[in-house]
């Protein structure tokens, strides 16, 4: 689906979307009491100062403890009022977890995301089922509101990454690996007696699930994944082989910080993965390790910046775990993609990464 | 150069490349996503078939030609025909290992090859070949039924000592595929065998060859029924909850010298340099710990005299017997290693007063580190029983009485003794895996004897049968 917007016009666009969140924000009538109180440190006011998004770079890199230390009630912007919240928790990590609290926005992203793909890809009226982390996490019930959209319901198998993060740092392999046998038994067993069209998955998962049965003679039509590294060769062995050509397939890279950035169309053969933050309330910047301040040049691996901007969260300048290619605007979306993301630094230190 | 992946003999090229330097050209190897070793396992019962469809002899004879073919032939090399003289510089070029050292390491291959009836009538200790036909044979008047227990065998290979390729050798006579991930340096070898095979007239479908990351390692270990890694202690501990993978991890092979035989200890001069230092000292087979009742300071002195000789050679020299490290990252770590343990008290490291430069050099565009002696007076001292990848090894003395309580888990010893005592201890000593018994080098292979576990017993499992076994 092409974009009705131009670059310009994109960047016009996320520039008065910045003004409007940075007043939400910092406003007492509608901000939360978190970045509130962070107004005298910050050595500039955001209400005067932060005229575009170019000056959200006045913001030091947000320190993602803050979502561990900091009750998450401190997060609720004023205007929301008393209304109920969700509590989100980010995947795979141990001790405390990062909480972000919400209320809309999942639906607003998966509801974009939907729209993105046309009634087809995933088609209408199909039930969906999710196999992966669940629990606490945002993308549970954003599954279920895309499947229920889209005129489905979804059923769900739940994989616990901390659990499986915990048996490999103990050298549990064996354990991990009958404990993925497990979710898989599970979501066979869903699959050979429910009529299921769609899939959530993550890419490993999904391997592990086709080398028990072929998913296009199971009824499978569309494949959503995201959750690990996917590469060129990756992506073609998923669509060849696991998929066997026949099942419309989205990766996806995002979290419960951001949301989900969708991946560009690509063209026959072309397996190189390109993601597109949902702009304006999210922005993916790649930018220069040593000093992140400074974008990469286009076509240069750089380390992963989010910024994530709905009147539910506010997080500027977040440095991901993950590294990617600084890749140029297209016709879907009219500004800057990452390709082929992998975890920061992984050719220089071990990473427990993709562990289901 | 292009070296593709073999998917149980269909060739197929992958996204993912990692291109290393072989001077006078870039090789591109391609790497296997572990799923795809996982879904080619899916199809391994077609490889099976295809090997249970010719008979154990011809495989075996298959074999034998192979071996000639290895050594001699012009043999494809993914996107190209490599001569055995372009197979000597291009290993030698990713690995370091002098070229003396990979023609060395191609004639064990080529033994193993050509030797395979009589690896596979040591390991099976005499079974006639059938049995991999028909499951069932006779000896004697006893009916004895052996099933396979895997139909795949995975490999995890090295770069560092291209002739353990000879350990899976014997798999595909007796009948079950393989699956190799070789090292990142050394994809040369495992190839040529597989290509030597094939042209032999093994079923191409036989093998399959994943250069791939640790990930598709593991995966490819353990999703096959049975898995033979190469490592170290932290190998062994990774993979101890999986009893179908074998490692052969840290040799720790040791030199015992009796209390009868340590005063002709000059006589031995030349054997123990041999077993600290052939192959570079690269293999689990070289000695790496001497055992002495007594005469420790001059046998320790006249050795250091001997190790000091050997030089750092360019790796085309035909005297080149020094190893340089591919990652001199490596050479320093170990260097340093070492430097830290001299300076606790309890060994001295004897070649350094022999040798006019450091134990780690620069030469010839390498980064080399030189035979190392170090004698122990503290017989519990972190240098006394361990290995290195260099010509490394440890003197200590001690009672005879009180060596084998000391060797802890062990390769190969090679007991330097006729004292019927000692000998009888050492045929019942539990840590001893390959026992030499006399005056020879730890690093003797004798091709009917077997190598650290025995294949044939870890791919077939015999079964008991009664009745009516005159149909079978």
């Amino acid at each position: 689906m092409s974009s009705s917007l131009t670059p310009q016009a994109a960047a016009e666009a996320l520039d008065a979307h910045t003004r409007e969140m940075v007043k939400w924000h910092f406003s007492p009538e509608t901000g939360c009491p978190y970045w509130l109180e962070q107004v005298p440190n910050l050595g500039f006011d955001p209400l005067k100062d932060i005229t575009c998004f170019a000056d959200i770079q006045r913001f030091e890199p947000f320190d993602d403890e803050v979502l561990r230390k900091e009750d998450p009630a401190r997060f609720i912007p004023k205007a929301f009022g008393k209304r109920p919240y969700n509590i989100f928790e980010t995947g795979g990590t141990t001790g405390m977890p990062k909480q972000r609290i919400g209320w809309d926005d999942y639906q607003t992203d998966y509801t974009e995301f939907s729209e993105h793909y046309g009634p087809d890809f995933f088609p209408q009226g199909a039930n969906w089922l999710m196999v992966g982390p669940t629990g606490p996490r945002r993308l549970r019930l954003a599954i279920e509101h895309l499947a229920n959209i889209r005129g489905g319901a979804c059923y769900f198998i739940d994989l616990d990454p901390r659990w499986v993060k915990r048996l490999i740092g103990m050298g549990e392999m064996r354990m991990a690996k009958l404990y993925q046998e497990h979710v898989i038994d599970q979501a066979a067993t869903i699959i050979r007696h429910r009529d299921i069209g769609c899939l959530f998955t993550t890419p490993k998962l999904l391997e592990s699930l086709a080398e028990r049965m072929s998913l296009v003679d199971a009824g499978i039509r569309g494949v959503f994944a995201g959750g690990t590294t996917m590469t060129p060769q990756y992506v073609r062995f998923i669509e060849e082989e696991v998929l066997e050509g026949k099942i419309n397939f989205a990766p996806t890279y995002g979290n419960t910080l951001m949301g989900l950035a969708i991946s560009k169309k690509r063209a026959p053969g072309e397996y190189s993965l390109t993601y597109h933050a949902p702009q304006p309330r999210a922005v993916l910047r790649i930018v220069n390790p040593e000093s992140p301040s400074e974008l990469m040049p286009y076509g240069e691996y750089g380390r992963v910046e989010l910024t994530t901007m709905t009147k539910e969260f506010f997080m500027p300048r977040f440095l991901e775990r993950d590294e990617a290619i600084r890749r140029g605007p297209c016709d879907e979306f009219p500004w800057d993609g990452v390709g082929d993301v992998r975890p920061f630094q992984s050719g220089t230190k071990t990473v427990i990464e993709g562990v289901y | 150069m292009n070296i593709p992946i073999l998917r149980l003999g269909r060739e197929y090229t992958s996204h993912d490349l990692v291109e290393l330097d072989l001077g006078s050209e870039t090789l591109t190897t391609h790497t296997a996503n572990p799923g795809l070793i996982r879904r080619d396992l899916l199809q391994i019962s077609k490889s099976k078939a295809a090997l249970d469809a010719i008979p154990a002899d011809t495989l075996a004879t298959y074999c034998e030609q192979a071996a000639e073919l290895f050594l001699h032939a012009d043999l494809p090399c993914g996107d190209t025909v490599q001569s055995p003289q372009k197979y000597v510089e291009s290993l030698s070029a990713l690995t370091r290992l002098p070229h003396t050292l990979v023609r060395m390491n191609m004639g064990k291959i080529h033994a193993a090859m050509s030797q395979v009836r009589t690896i596979i009538a040591g390991l099976t200790r005499n079974i006639p070949l059938d049995i991999f036909d028909k499951g069932i044979t006779r000896i004697d008047d006893l009916i004895i039924n052996y099933f396979p227990t895997t139909s795949s065998l995975g490999v995890s290979l090295p770069s560092n000592a291209p002739a353990v390729n000879s350990l899976w050798i014997p798999a595909p006579v007796m009948k079950i595929p393989v699956l190799l991930k070789p090292g990142r340096e050394d994809p040369f070898t495992p190839l040529r065998i597989v290509q030597a095979m094939i042209r032999a007239g093994f079923p191409k479908e036989a093998f399959g060859f994943y250069p791939t990351t640790h990930e598709g390692g593991d995966t490819l270990l353990t999703t096959c029924g049975r898995g033979i890694a190469f490592g170290n202690d932290s190998t062994l501990k990774k993979y101890a909850a999986f009893p179908s993978i074998s490692v052969h991890g840290t040799g720790r092979s040791k030199i015992l010298i009796g209390e009868d035989m340590i005063e002709r200890w000059p006589e031995f001069l030349d054997v123990i340099v041999q077993s600290i230092s052939a192959n570079g000292g690269r293999s689990c087979i070289n000695t790496s710990a001497i055992l002495v009742p007594s005469h420790r300071d001059e046998l320790a002195n006249a050795l250091a005299v001997e190790l000091a000789k050997i030089q750092p050679h360019p790796r085309d020299h035909p005297e080149a017997l020094l190893c340089g490290f591919a990652n001199p990252a490596l050479a320093d770590g170990i260097d340093a290693l070492i430097s830290a343990h001299l300076k606790d008290a309890g060994a001295t490291d004897v070649t350094a007063g022999h040798r006019e430069t450091p134990r780690k050099v620069h030469a010839y565009d390498q980064t080399y580190l030189q035979p190392t002696l170090i004698s122990c007076t503290d017989r519990e001292h972190p240098l006394a029983n361990t290995e290195f990848m260099f010509p490394y090894a440890s003197i200590v003395e001690m009672p005879q009485s009180e060596m084998l309580a000391n060797i802890g888990q062990t390769l190969v010893v090679s007991a330097f003794t006729e004292d019927p005592r000692f000998i009888e201890q050492l045929l019942l000593s539990p840590d001893i895996e390959r026992l030499n018994l006399g005056t020879f080098p730890t690093n003797r292979v004798q091709w009917e004897q077997p190598h650290e576990g025995n294949l044939f017993e870890f791919l077939y499992h015999r079964r008991a049968i009664q009745g009516n076994v005159a149909h079978a």
